[in-house]
């Protein structure tokens, strides 16, 4: 064939541009970013270049104290700790009500799966700001919630909602929930009904067919999800930025601050790596449990 | 129907089990109620509380008239146009081969495509930012295209890719022989068959570059201020009617292109 | 050299990139004026005048904290043309060498100045700036929502709040505002340069914390016009704007001190629209300009003659025009040693993290 006689000039020419507009914009700032974790802080912003320093990780368990001795703290510590926890628990919330939604639409007819599919894509294509600004209106003290328990007569003072870890949480859960219901959806849409039918004569019990049918088969799915939730939770900036305050910060925040009012570059460079390394080791278990779910399958 | 013994099968239809319902009627509530709350309050004429007095548009007024409001529209369609269209570009001509060739380093190379989608927005932004800043670069419009571009690729490819999976090999190799020109080949058969799916990874390229607000934040200088940036500017300063105008007028934009991406899709799937 | 050369390569495929954009490293175009500036910080009306009379367009970017802008223009977010820092940002600045040398004390407006703003701590001189608005910083509070009506005219009620307000409290989210407060709340020196003491100011910081319902500088306006906190620590052109909004909001100006400040308009030193920059430096500093700034954002300005064009209920203010029986009150900017800086620095940071 005439079109494959110079494959690789072709292959270069076409791959090419966009190969190396990643390489330039993307993997080189990566390993600048490590680079610079290792260097100098210029206090007004910037690096020193060329001056090696540790800094940015101690900084990460130890601190220099107003009269310079050099103290434990815990703090950006805890921070870490808190966008974890943050992001397990977004994601563990987004499993159990995400769970009996791909369930509910798994077994509907053709058309209204498409409908429903429509219908849950749809909110994670609007604008993240505008989402998380809604939950302000909600939440806030005079917001509806609070108005509307005020209203009821539940309470007499408004509840302090916003600017809690709560409200990140559910603004987290809101914004990556579809992430959650999508993988699911798509591991039980491949399940032959009438096993459950089948099962449920066996077993008896809605429970344990749920247990020995549905749920190793939607395993796949759920481990997808949960992945898809966790890592942009964890790397999120905007959501805990506008509903934790400024005051519930988390990783993303961390790093942003680093490249603000703190100034401190390496630290942020620091972080950012850190970042990264946590979410390789997620996505790497994810390609290790997905691959030995793929030969349990067979 | 009366059979014997049909309801316990029945009762066993995960489709009619109890809760499955009520679930999931709670979780679009969930998703969709603070959206249709947002849009009732923007139509709310009383200035400062959360409580609804009367209909007006007064708010939409307000937020056409304002210039600045106007200006970071114009720069979020200028960047989102120029992001969108170059990674279109690129994606298309990479997924051209991709789909095609095998060779070493394609496992690279599709792990790399995908780096904008796998790792949290705000590690390539600020490293891009420290990147430019090292390199003497002045922040601006020019910058944040850049980093609008890159993380746009993989949302154009991906759609172009599975396309292009779905053509028939044998058309490309006919049209091969039939033309002598490889160029003209691409764009009289495989263009054409891939159109639809090139369109709607540009218009999903075009919404997230839209909506982006973490690295037009950090790669933004003067005169790169977006409309999210105009939010958040906004929504720190508080709630007000105009921002909730704002807000739905922006929730407006990207319901319509999202659907005529997935109607394309559609299309493209028949 | 290897590396150098590394970088070289690199930055070249990156301007390639970047024309291909169409988009050449400044993208300035011609006869456009870029400001940037606090939200709500700037007279619409003042920009039209200046587009109508100059034929230069005006564009505003706006930024939260100074911090925001001083990290802004630190990581090469140029190609702005004015910017409007405080004193403390100015000296931080001028020392820095990111100010372009404009000779405002050499420029035809300049002779409006009132005296005392001539000269400033960090630009004596005034090589590189000129006043833009002054003010003072003092907290408001809404009678109608806090016990008994009435607050003491004293930070404790900001630091050691009342049971009540516990929790309510919004503060600036400014270091140098904040910073001093405290330090004339505890009767440090705010230039101390002892560890010792700036740790007694994060502790009054550190307790009061979980009593502040926020930190912020955007929106304070709104958020007392709403009546979503009961107190907030603010600047007085601000508290202006609550008032003529909520007219029986007090402005306090609390007895232990209250910071008197001045921001300035300066021009970066790579500006693009360096000519319209100088002009626009100088227009600033004409009366009927100056007065329709001070109308627009409730604060005071340093032209002389502007008065005449002030509104009326300006001057009426107690919280604009300061009362005589508070001058004692108030306190002067004092530029601090990089020693006492760098106290102050790390404190605003261990608070803010």
């Amino acid at each position: 064939m005439r079109a494959s006689t110079r494959p690789l000039m072709f292959r270069i020419l076409l791959i090419g541009p966009a190969a190396l507009a990643i390489c330039i914009f993307m993997v080189i700032p990566l390993m600048l970013m490590a680079w610079i974790s290792i260097q100098g802080r210029d206090y007004s912003g910037g690096v020193i270049w060329g001056q090696f320093s540790f800094d940015a990780y101690t900084r990460l368990f130890f601190e220099r104290e107003l009269d310079g001795t050099i103290a434990l703290n815990l703090s950006y510590f805890k921070i870490i700790l808190r966008s974890i926890w943050l992001s397990a628990l977004t994601m563990t919330i987004s499993l159990i009500v995400g769970f009996p939604v791909a369930l509910f639409m798994a077994t509907r007819s053709q058309r209204w799966r498409a409908v429903l599919i429509f219908m849950v894509t749809l909110p994670f294509w609007t604008n993240l700001l505008v989402r998380n600004y809604a939950w302000i209106l909600l939440l806030r003290d005079h917001g509806t919630i609070n108005n509307t328990l005020l209203w009821l007569g539940v309470i007499s003072e408004p509840l302090p909602l916003l600017h809690t870890q709560l409200a990140v949480a559910i603004g987290l859960t809101y914004s990556f929930m579809p992430f959650m219901v999508l993988p699911i959806y798509s591991s039980l849409e491949k399940i032959d009904f009438r096993l459950v039918e089948a099962s449920f004569d066996l077993y008896a019990s809605r429970w344990h067919t749920l247990k020995r049918v549905i749920f190793p088969l939607a395993v796949p799915g759920m481990v997808a999800g949960c992945i898809l939730v966790f890592v942009p939770s964890l790397g999120s900036y905007v959501t805990p930025e506008l509903l934790g305050g400024g005051k519930t910060l988390m990783i993303g925040n961390l790093i942003g601050l680093q490249f603000g009012a703190a100034r401190n570059w390496p630290f942020g460079a620091a972080l950012g790596l850190f970042l990264l390394l946590l979410v390789m080791i997620a996505l790497t278990s994810y390609a290790r449990s997905y691959r030995t779910n793929a030969q349990v399958g067979k | 129907m009366s059979l014997p013994g049909f309801k316990k099968p029945y009762k066993g239809d995960a489709r009619h089990w109890p809760g499955l319902f009520i679930a999931t009627g709670c979780f679009f509530a969930y998703v969709y109620l603070p959206i249709i709350i947002l849009i009732i309050l923007s139509f709310n004429e009383n200035r400062t509380v959360t409580v609804w007095t009367g209909f007006s548009l007064d708010w939409y007024a307000m937020a056409f008239e304002n210039r600045d409001i106007i200006r970071a529209a114009t720069n979020s369609l200028i960047i989102a146009s120029i992001a969108s269209i170059s990674a279109t570009i690129l994606a298309t001509l990479a997924a051209t081969r991709m789909a095609t060739d095998k060779f070493k380093g394609k496992t690279a190379f599709n792990a790399m495509i995908a780096l904008p989608i796998t790792v949290p927005e705000i590690v390539p932004a600020v490293a891009t930012l420290m990147f430019f800043a090292s390199l003497g670069f002045t922040l601006g419009l020019g910058t944040v295209i850049i980093g609008h571009t890159i993380f746009c690729i993989p949302f154009a490819y991906l759609p172009i890719r599975a396309r292009l999976e779905g053509m028939d090999p044998r058309m490309a190799e006919a049209a091969a022989d039939l033309y002598a020109n490889p160029i003209r080949a691409f764009y009289r058969v495989t263009l054409p068959q891939i159109l639809p799916g090139i369109l709607s990874g540009l218009i999903l390229a075009f919404i997230i570059s839209l909506d982006d607000f973490v690295t037009t934040f950090f790669l933004g200088g003067a005169g790169s201020t977006t409309l999210p940036i105009y939010i958040f500017g906004l929504v720190r300063t508080g709630v007000t009617p105009e921002v909730n105008a704002i807000c739905s007028l922006m929730l407006l934009l990207s319901l319509v292109l999202v659907s005529l991406s997935l109607f394309l899709g559609r299309e493209q799937s028949r | 050299m290897s590396n150098q050369y590394k970088r070289k390569t690199i930055k070249l495929l990156a301007t390639t990139a970047l024309i291909l954009g169409g988009f050449a490293g400044s993208a300035s175009a011609e006869g456009e004026l870029r400001l940037y500036n606090w939200s709500n910080y700037f007279a619409p009306a003042l920009i039209e005048k200046f587009e109508k009379e100059t034929g230069t367009k005006i564009t505003v970017d706006n930024y939260a904290s100074e911090d925001d802008l001083l990290a802004k223009l630190q990581a090469g977010g140029g190609g702005y043309d004015v910017i409007f820092p405080g004193t403390t940002t100015l000296g931080i600045m001028v020392d820095k060498g990111m100010l372009a040398k404009i000779d405002v004390s050499q420029m035809e407006n300049f002779k409006n100045l009132l005296p005392a703003f001539t000269s400033i701590a960090g630009d004596e001189k005034r090589e590189y700036s000129a006043p833009y608005m002054w003010g003072t910083t003092g907290f408001t509070y809404d009678p109608a929502m806090v016990p008994g009506g009435k607050l003491e005219e004293s930070w404790k009620e900001i630091f050691e709040p009342q049971e009540e307000l516990k929790g309510k409290i919004a503060m600036l989210n400014e270091m140098s505002d904040v910073w001093n407060a405290a330090a004339y709340y505890t009767g440090i020196d705010k230039c101390t340069e002892d560890p010792a003491e700036a740790q007694k100011i994060l502790d009054v910081l550190m307790a009061q914390k979980p009593f502040v319902k926020l930190y912020s500088n955007d929106g304070t306006i709104d958020r007392m016009v709403a009546g979503e906190v009961p107190v907030h620590m603010q600047w007085n052109g601000a508290a202006h704007r609550v008032k003529a909004k909520k007219a029986d909001v007090v402005y306090v100006y609390p007895k232990e001190g209250t910071t008197f400040w001045t921001d300035v308009i300066a021009v970066p030193k790579d500006a693009p629209n360096m000519e319209a920059a100088k002009v626009f430096v100088n227009w600033m500093m004409s009366p009927e300009v100056a007065a329709e700034a001070s109308n627009y954002t409730g604060y005071s300005n340093a032209v002389n003659g502007s008065g005449a064009f002030l509104k009326e209920d300006l001057k009426a203010d107690p919280a604009v025009n300061t009362p005589a029986e508070y001058d004692e009150r108030l306190r002067a900017f004092k530029a601090c040693s990089p020693a006492s800086k760098d106290l102050r620095e790390k404190v605003w940071t261990k608070l803010k993290s």
